[in-house]
């Protein structure tokens, strides 16, 4: 397991590397002038020398390459040339936003997806069964910035001045605030140690940040900004883990050894949850797995809809107004994450998979 | 029928050799008894007569301005006769929109914007991924080692993000959308082809093949690519799908089709801020895209299953 993990990690790197290249010359040929796009178009030719020397865009490709390589081997991502900001504090501001959406999404599709999809097959081809599945066929058809701007059209104002309300964007009502929680029990930081960034990392987890410092009026009003987003992000994956869990349940369902289970006269309850579910649970990780690449793009589009300040949305900015540093930082965040996903995603197969564990053995 | 029941030699043969010929009737068969491969094929014709014969169905030109030809205004709800709007005004049934054009009239013409994009997006797709699949599983070795490097570096990204970075790269605009979008679906036809490639590459009918003297390409034609064709068009069919959802999302963020074009991403996008006042600006361009998305969707899971031998529900009986 661990030889095989690490045999997996290994082969990572030629693909971390390839993602490096890649991240550092796609966001050097996006067309136009940083500096242009920065100071103005107006911006005199002297200027613009200037600005380039501060930023070391003089130097030529290659050499901007190194440095910028060296640099990340040093953990230090640079500065935004919009904000003027190290990129690694912007890192810790937007990151958690992505996250708590991808997680609140991840969270809903697999609670609802995966119930759905054992209750589909557990009575095939009954009414239940044939709604969920066109349900589930809608769901995956779905545009997310549609359904997000729908949701938010209904939640915010059919259903305005009654209980089922909900904020249409942002991700906490304006004039409440979340006290970092290492502000709470005095934590002395000074800001701009790594020690500051993982602390504000954390803190910036809006709902973990509320409840360990028990603050139940933002814990509920984040919660219910998070609502409709999670929920217009959770649709597709929710419906194609339904799908998988339905389709790998009736698979497994027609097997021998569910027959003998049910012959010995085991209750269903148990033949399903510990003989068929514990089989048919490695297509239903995998697509779990591939979902975290929808939740990443789907992320992009629901940011967007909703006025979420995450990753996905201060990227695309950044592209808009050719601010490198920020490209470079964030889209090597999400790639090497998806990659350590896939990672996790297989090393846990050799878990559940008796057979996978025989393999790494050779 | 009747001429099952004779046993005699003859007819044996005469079996056999029917029997590849018909493997895409058999196929047409299995598709036609699953409902849902039905409903997506019924979904896809339908939009296909649209685009069409849009400029039978459309009211108006989608680009055309009701300013000073008819008394509207600028994002009035839906108008239908037969809803109850008063007969005196002009029946407009999707609404106007933020320019004042006949919204029904631009969702028509955007079924073949997305039909398009659909099938050149995957086309590109396609015959890219194929060559590359083909020649990694093929030649192996370095060439493999390259190629399947280089793609898995493309497949650690997010789709649409890399979809949004090649854009700013090479412009936005609804051909460098499609390309983006078609560069980003080349991994996937690759790996399918380079895994059809690699079961059969050891084959006696390839080496046979090989051994009468066909070239690499003629035996990539002629042995190999039937093997991958079953799940190509499989993942070509689910593809178009994405393709669709993916350029509506580009053209939404403003990187794709540029208005006026009657692209629905990018209606979408240019009313997503009227969302509260205008549903309807909204609501409409995204229903067409879920119900071509739907279709293909529909399709293309009919199409696995019908095609896959493990799956032999109806076709038991055929097969005996």
């Amino acid at each position: 397991m661990l030889q095989y993990g690490a045999r997996r990690l290994l082969s990572a790197i030629p693909v971390l590397i390839g993602i490096l290249v890649v991240v550092f010359f796609l966001s050097r040929s996006i067309p136009g002038d940083p500096c242009k796009a920065m100071l103005g178009e107006k911006a005199s030719a002297e200027t613009c020398e200037r600005f380039a020397v501060a930023n070391g865009l003089d130097k030529p490709l290659p050499a901007q390459f190194v440095v910028f390589v060296g640099k990340i081997l040093q953990g230090d991502l640079g500065e935004s040339i919009r904000f003027s900001r190290p990129v690694v504090l912007i890192l810790a501001e937007r990151l958690p936003t992505t996250i708590e959406l991808a997680l609140a999404a991840l969270v809903i599709a697999v609670v609802v997806g995966i119930p759905l999809g054992i209750i589909s097959a557990l009575r095939h081809n009954s009414a239940t069964d044939v709604a969920t599945m066109v349900g589930a066929n809608i769901g995956v058809s779905m545009p997310v910035f549609w359904l997000g701007l729908m949701l938010a059209y209904l939640f915010a104002i059919v259903f305005k001045d009654t209980a089922l309300a909900l904020p249409p964007s942002g991700r906490i009502t304006p004039g409440l605030s979340a006290t970092p929680f290492y502000e709470v029990y005095g934590l002395g930081v000074t800001e701009g140690t790594p020690w500051f960034l993982i602390l504000e990392f954390f803190a910036n987890l809006y709902i973990f940040n509320s409840i360990i410092t028990a603050n139940w009026e933002v814990l509920l009003d984040v919660s219910r900004h998070m609502i409709l987003p999670a929920v217009a992000l959770a649709t597709i994956p929710l419906a194609i883990i339904a799908r998988m869990t339905r389709s790998s349940l009736l698979d497994v369902l027609g097997r021998e050894y569910v027959k003998a289970a049910r012959a010995k006269g085991l209750r269903e309850r148990l033949v399903v949850l510990r003989h068929a579910m514990r089989n048919a649970f490695l297509p239903i990780v995998t697509i779990i797995g591939l979902s975290l690449g929808l939740l990443l793009n789907g992320a992009v589009l629901t940011e967007t809809v909703f006025g979420l300040a995450g990753v996905g949305r201060i990227l695309f900015e950044a592209i808009t107004a050719r601010d490198f540093p920020i490209i470079q930082a964030f889209t090597l965040v999400i790639a090497i994450n998806y990659v350590l996903l896939n990672l996790v995603v297989d090393l846990s197969y050799s878990r559940l998979d008796p057979r996978v564990r025989l393999e790494s053995k050779d | 029928m009747a001429t099952l029941e004779r046993t005699t030699p003859g007819v044996e043969t005469e079996r056999k050799e029917v029997a590849p010929a018909s493997l895409w009737r058999i196929t047409l068969r299995r598709l036609i008894k699953r409902r849902s491969a039905v409903a997506g094929m019924v979904i896809l014709g339908f939009l296909v007569l649209v685009a069409i014969f849009a400029p039978l169905i459309a009211p108006y030109s989608p680009t055309q301005v009701l300013i000073g030809v008819e008394d509207v205004k600028r994002r009035s709800a839906p108008c239908i006769h037969l809803l109850g709007c008063p007969e005196d005004q002009p029946q407009h049934i999707m609404g106007i929109d933020g320019n004042v054009r006949d919204q029904f009239s631009r969702v028509i013409y955007g079924t073949r914007f997305s039909l398009f994009v659909g099938f050149t997006t995957v086309g590109v797709g396609i015959v890219i991924g194929v060559t590359l699949g083909a020649i990694a599983g093929y030649f192996g070795g370095r060439s493999d080692n390259l190629i399947m490097r280089v793609l898995d570096v493309l497949l650690a990204f997010p789709s649409l993000l890399l979809a949004i970075a090649i854009v700013a790269v090479i412009g936005p605009g609804l051909q460098n959308a499609l390309l983006a979008i078609a560069i980003v679906s080349i991994p996937a036809y690759a790996r399918v082809m380079r895994a059809s490639v690699l079961s059969v590459k050891e084959s006696e009918y390839v080496a046979a093949s090989r051994a009468l003297g066909s070239s690499s390409f003629q035996v990539l034609r002629d042995s190999v690519l039937p093997n991958a064709i079953t799940p190509l068009i499989v993942l070509a069919t689910l593809g178009i799908a994405t393709a669709i959802l993916d350029a509506a999302a580009l053209s939404f963020l403003g990187l794709g089709a540029q208005p006026p074009t009657p692209e629905w991403g990018t209606m979408l996008g240019t009313e997503r801020n009227q969302v509260f006042t205008s549903p309807h600006l909204v609501f409409f361009p995204g229903l067409a895209i879920m119900i071509t998305v739907l279709g293909f969707n529909l399709l293309g899971d009919g199409l696995r299953d019908a095609l896959d031998p493990r799956l032999d529900h109806g076709s038991a009986k055929s097969k005996s």
